[in-house]
């Protein structure tokens, strides 16, 4: 239940909750991956856009993969739609320099993830032209590239290590596919190695007169055609067909997988658990955290946006039930803006202890955890402003939220 | 189905739920679907009859909701309307559907217990995602196909018997997902072009392109919700299917009136006024010591609201003009249980919501 390996949390000499510093998690050139991970609807994306415009306008030259078809964020970013191909985001305006660049030597570029057509890449790279074709023809293999849960996991791992590899980024931002739960970012791509060299489709893919139905026994024969009529037998063949042209790829793509798996694990990635202040998100990262710690990921903080803090002035200490006993003071119809005021106070205070609540929990469980917040705003983020707004927010320079 | 009283189709709300005995309920992550759709069958409830709600993500949210322990895979009663109605919760699990499936065409029980152990259960639903998807449908339509006196699993029972359920509401996939989960029969068509699977497919699409079928969105009023309600819509009518409502959840009224909403807006609220009010107000001293900058913090929050609800009336605009009917359900406080169900249900119902 800890979660919290001295050997692998990040400086356990700080017992109080540290603030996670953006600006000094993009600033060190040592950072040369950030993952941006969580369940669903937190604000992954935004955030990692945010983090990638902070970067490119201090001086990284930073590339944001986001697997979000959204057009809202590419256009947030000034372009019509995003691609497989990293594009230069044009960032001008408050930080200066135009055309890609941002301040000192900078640059933001930005891309999606395209699952199929990356693993339509891996394996051409991985078989020989006529192999390559038999595959990339197969009707399994247009199922298993377009819609097996974890294949999109696996390709933005798989797309990872490419970017890593052709250097010419020195911070790569990733935002991690929506899921129910963050874990299967970790888990997908395994289970989909698993999968693609287990037992069970190489006994299913093995012709009936031979090989594993033999082996196995006439009983088994029974499994094998009721399979055949689950699924149909054209596809049991379509299943064959695949796995004997992709045999040559397997130990290629196993291999991948582990080594993209390790560069996880390399000092110069940092994970960036996203949650928003509710109970389910909170448990969520809460298990995302342990995790991590538990395959030696190295963590650096997380992000709580949509949070309601207090206002900075005298208003912090104006409690919710002296606010109400206030309003309610109010004779009928008098100071009707002051009563709503008050009210409205009283709302966000309670919201705002119920925040604190679930974050003092979570912290209690995690005591080394580094946390941001980033306070609800009234609108949506629709354009670089915005994407700054939020960056200096996760930098701790605006605290409020309000406008 | 028209009604040449009222012409072919009625934009109202009755006419969203008129005649439909299968209520797909879908709609964005965070946007309380599972809640909506609870609401939604205890309201077709409350008229009296059976109705199943179904979930089919796996998620356990009906439970809870319910605050119950995890729901097997079995139709139980969960609810019960005032009048003697009731809602049954089925938690819908694509393995259990499989074996189920498996027993009632082929009486193939334990080689379908085989098959689990082997894995190949798990193997065919995950390859095939499709597969998993029609197994749920299925099981969906299946209800909504049943007759009294029927054996359970032989089909339709006696022809003219009165259906078991009367309404079937289903807690369905999210908006992204939710036009690849209805089309059920593209989803099969590259898996099996002939044999069971596929003329199960073409039983489950006949009802789900039916006038029985009705395919609900559940939204908030904030842009990215909205957003994709709009998408899902335009993907659902491509389809060919039917769409219900709109169903606007959380809504919460605006604390101020409408010029003072405007003003604080454009950020001109009468701060002056704001601390008159302040000190007649019974302040204690501490907070009372500085009435200009409380004023000042409280006016803050006064403009944020003011632009969360100005931007809320844009959004609520928006949806208006996509075609089906809105329906409002009410920001709940401190969250929902039965009793807030309930609540919610009575507003579905006096909004319209009926059989």
């Amino acid at each position: 239940m800890t979660g919290t390996d001295p050997g692998t949390a990040p400086r356990p000499e700080v017992s109080e909750a540290g603030r996670l510093d953006a600006d000094a998690l993009v600033d060190d050139p040592g950072t040369r991956i950030i993952v941006c991970c969580g369940a669903g609807g937190v604000g992954k994306t935004t955030t990692a856009a945010a983090l990638g415009v902070r970067a490119a306008e201090r001086g990284r030259r930073t590339v944001v993969i986001t697997v979000d078809p959204a057009r809202r964020l590419a256009q947030s970013m000034g372009l019509e739609e995003l691609d497989n191909t990293p594009r230069p985001v044009p960032l001008s305006g408050a930080n200066g320099a135009a055309g890609g660049s941002g301040g000192a030597g900078g640059s933001l570029h930005a891309m999606m993830l395209d699952m199929k057509r990356t693993f339509d890449e891996v394996v051409r790279e991985h078989a020989d032209p006529e192999r390559a074709r038999q595959i990339l023809a197969n009707p399994f293999y247009q199922t298993l590239s377009t819609s097996f849960s974890g294949t999109q996991e696996y390709m933005a791992m798989e797309r990872l290590g490419q970017l890593r590899q052709s250097g010419e980024w020195d911070l790569i931002v990733v935002d991690t596919p929506p899921s129910r739960s963050a874990l299967d970012f970790l888990d997908a791509p395994e289970r989909l190695g698993r999968f693609l060299d287990g037992k069970l489709i190489r006994f299913l893919s093995a012709p009936a007169s031979t090989g594993a139905f033999r082996l196995l026994g006439a009983g088994f024969n029974v499994v094998g055609s009721v399979v055949g009529r689950i699924v149909g037998t054209q596809f049991l063949n379509d299943l064959r067909a695949f796995v004997s042209a992709f045999d040559t790829v397997f130990g290629g793509f196993q291999e991948r997988a582990e080594r993209t798996y390790r560069l996880l694990q390399a000092p110069g990635t940092a994970f960036v658990v996203v949650a928003v202040p509710d109970t389910d998100s909170m448990r969520e990262a809460s298990y995302f955290v342990e995790r991590l710690a538990k395959d030696s990921m190295p963590l650096a903080g997380l992000v709580i946006n949509r949070t309601h803090p207090l206002p900075t002035g005298p208003g912090a200490r104006l409690g919710a039930a002296e606010a109400l006993a206030a309003a309610d003071s109010l004779a009928t119809g008098d100071h009707p803006l002051a009563g709503a005021a008050l009210r409205l106070h009283a709302e966000r205070v309670r919201v705002h202890e119920r925040e604190a609540g679930l974050r003092a929990r979570l912290l209690s469980a995690h005591r080394s955890l580094r946390v941001v917040e980033v306070a609800a705003r009234p609108e949506d983020v629709h354009d670089l402003a915005g994407l700054r707004g939020i960056g200096s927010a996760l930098a701790g320079e605006d605290a409020s939220g309000d406008p | 189905m028209s009604d040449p009283e009222r012409g072919p189709r009625d934009s109202g709300p009755e006419a969203a739920f008129a005649g439909a005995r299968l209520h797909i309920v879908t709609g964005k992550g965070g946007t309380g679907k599972t809640t909506a759709a609870a609401a939604l069958a205890l309201s077709l409830a409350s008229r009296g009859g059976r109705v199943l709600l179904v979930e089919v993500e796996g998620r356990q949210g009906v439970a809870a909701l319910l605050g119950s322990a995890a729901l097997p895979y079995e139709e139980r009663e969960m609810l019960r309307a005032a009048n003697g109605g009731s809602v049954h919760v089925l938690a819908a699990d694509a393995e259990a559907a499989l074996l189920e499936y498996l027993e009632m065409f082929y009486g193939i029980r334990r080689a379908g217990q085989a098959l689990t152990r082997l894995g190949a259960v798990d193997f065919a639903t995950t390859v095939a995602p499709g597969l998993r998807d029609v197994l749920l449908t299925g099981k969906a339509t299946e209800a909504v196909r049943r007759r009294a006196g029927g054996r359970r699993h032989s089909s339709d029972g006696p022809g003219n018997a009165p259906f078991h359920y009367d309404s079937v509401v289903m807690d369905a996939p999210p908006t992204g997902r939710i036009g690849q989960f209805l089309n059920v029969n593209s989803e099969v068509a590259g898996l099996a072009r002939v044999g069971p699977v596929r003329s199960h497919a073409d039983r489950v699409m006949e009802v789900i392109r039916s006038e029985r079928t009705r395919v609900h969105f559940v939204t908030l009023l904030e842009e990215m919700p909205a957003q994709e309600t709009r998408d899902g819509i335009n993907e659902i009518s491509g389809l060919g299917l039917n769409l219900g409502a709109v169903l606007v959840n959380m809504v919460a009224p605006p604390l101020l009136g409408g010029a003072d909403l405007a003003a604080a807006a454009a950020g001109e609220l009468d701060t002056a006024e704001l601390v008159r009010g302040l000190k007649a107000a019974r302040l204690e001293t501490a907070s009372a010591e500085a009435p200009e900058a409380l004023a000042a913090d409280l006016a803050g929050q006064v403009r944020a609201h003011a632009l969360r609800h100005l931007l809320q009336e844009r959004v609520r605009g928006e949806l208006e003009g996509l075609g089906p009917p809105l329906l409002e359900l009410p920001l709940l406080e401190g969250g929902a249980d039965r009793a807030a169900l309930a609540s919610l249900a009575r507003r579905l119902s006096e909004q319209g919501v009926g059989r």
